[in-house]
């Protein structure tokens, strides 16, 4: 039995998303609209019939629920009203409380980087988030290596002597609430 | 006229100019934009990838303080737009979610674009126009989260909205047909899935060119970043050379009210639409 916690995984994610879900006929509308398909080891309507069947470990490992870029055609075309772009969000925060490695790990680690700067500022500091993004996926190492990051430095300065790179943090009144909003995300957790 | 405005983190950053059009126009319809007074993140795609309470906690914040305010909460931001939107469902449908913080669902949230097309402006913006945008030919992309999924957005046209090739072709330009209005950029893989990005964008730029518009116009900070700062990359991967100006609309409203400081903010892009508009004669 593929649980979490005491809760079976089908059930936890039928509790976010809603009933819809068990009416999925594999019509394929969401997969044959779905922009980043090419990218995915399994595509959403596949998605959606694992979560029925209870394969937690299957679709949770996979690469799909990353590059999925939430763009929505999936839940806006569905026949049946299952609001699958919901469905992959559930999935990538159960992967996350998981603690184990995803299949594209950078874009979990992207999102950390994303809701740090938040979490310290209130707001997202655009240089600070991508700093720490690239520190921490080692991207920064590999691209030393490859010599790529002379394309993101020309980048960076392209866009720092056009104005468009914010140098200070930004100042928001609101940080202290911001931070006691994210206390209590860690107790609203799926698991 | 007054409105609470929420900038969102990428005025103050990458989408500068459309921080400072959007000041100039709404200065020239007399519109009152009131900035939320300490707004925080909406938590983009971030928050609710990771945690549905953050998803819902982090945009109800600033809702509160609109609602306390009570005037209608104006975003020009697609990705904030719909964090607010999906946030407002969740706190006042039947189910509804408690984050504690208060919010009723008194107040309108609008995006720019959706609040400058309305029918209210629609005189004075005629008013306004001293140099009509003659002769440019343009594509209106509105991306996703703009208008979908409509049941959190309230768009009434997804497949094929309007309001762009509306204003477009009320500035005096050439609103062109193209079948990519809503197709998606890429967003939160900017820096995560760049191979992606490359892909999703240059099948933009190819159908801007093969629908033979000069330019594509956005209503999103994240879709003008990929569209304008990829191209040299996007090009030099697939061995051609784009070189397609990306306006954020309020830009082209500006250009043709002869608001001062345009040619300000178009020297902020990467691709430099000088040229072009100099080429049709619009500065």
């Amino acid at each position: 039995m593929e649980l979490i916690g005491d809760k079976n995984f089908r059930d936890v994610v039928v509790d976010a998303v809603g009933e819809e879900i068990f009416t999925c006929y594999q019509c394929y509308k969401c997969s044959a609209g779905c922009p980043v398909s090419f990218a995915m080891d399994m595509l959403p309507h596949q998605v959606i019939r694992s979560v029925l069947f209870n394969q937690k470990e299957r679709v949770l490992s996979s690469r799909t629920i990353w590059v999925c870029a939430a763009c929505e055609t999936c839940t806006t075309r569905c026949p049946n009203e299952i609001e699958i772009a919901k469905v992959m969000d559930v999935l990538r925060q159960i992967q996350q409380e998981s603690g184990k490695q995803a299949k594209e790990p950078k874009v979990p680690i992207f999102h950390k980087a994303f809701l740090d700067s938040i979490k310290k500022t209130g707001r997202v500091h655009e240089l600070t988030m991508i700093r720490n993004y690239t520190q921490k996926s080692g991207e920064l190492r590999e691209k030393l290596k490859t010599g790529e990051w002379k394309n993101d430095v020309r980048l960076g300065m392209k866009m720092f002597l056009r104005g468009k790179l914010k140098v200070m943090p930004p100042k928001c009144g609101g940080v202290k609430e911001v931070k006691k909003i994210f206390e209590q995300a860690k107790e609203h957790k799926k698991a | 006229m007054k409105v609470s405005f929420f900038p969102g983190c990428s005025l103050e950053g990458t989408a500068r100019e459309y921080g400072e059009s959007i000041e100039a126009v709404c200065k020239s319809l007399d519109i009152e934009l009131q900035e939320l007074s300490d707004w925080s993140c909406c938590g983009a795609s971030s928050a609710h990838s990771t945690n549905e309470f953050l998803s819902v906690a982090l945009p109800a914040r600033n809702l509160s303080i609109a609602e306390r305010k009570g005037q209608d909460l104006v975003t020009p931001c697609a990705a904030c737009f719909s964090r607010f939107k999906a946030a407002e469902k969740a706190l006042t449908c039947e189910s509804k979610v408690d984050v504690g913080i208060p919010f009723q669902g008194k107040i309108n949230i609008l995006h720019m674009l959706e609040f400058l097309c309305r029918e209210e402006f629609s005189e004075d913006i005629e008013k306004k126009i001293k140099r009509p945008l003659k002769n440019l030919k343009a594509v209106s992309y509105y991306g996703c989260l703009l208008v979908r999924p409509p049941r959190v957005t309230d768009t009434e046209h997804w497949e094929d909205p309007q309001a762009l090739d509306i204003l477009i072709s009320r500035l005096g330009g050439e609103s062109v047909f193209w079948p990519y209005k809503t197709e998606c950029c890429g967003g939160s893989l900017v820096l995560t899935r760049v191979d992606i990005i490359h892909r999703l964008n240059g099948r933009l730029l190819d159908m801007a060119r093969e629908a033979e518009a000069d330019c594509i116009v956005t209503a999103c900070p994240l879709c003008q970043a990929n569209l304008d700062t990829r191209q040299e990359e996007i090009g030099d991967k697939e061995g051609v050379s784009y070189d397609i100006p990306i306006f954020y609309f309020t830009e082209l409203m500006g250009l043709a009210f002869g608001n001062k400081g345009v040619r300000k903010w178009l020297g902020r892009h990467l691709v430099d639409p000088r040229p072009l508009l100099e080429s049709k004669g619009l500065i």
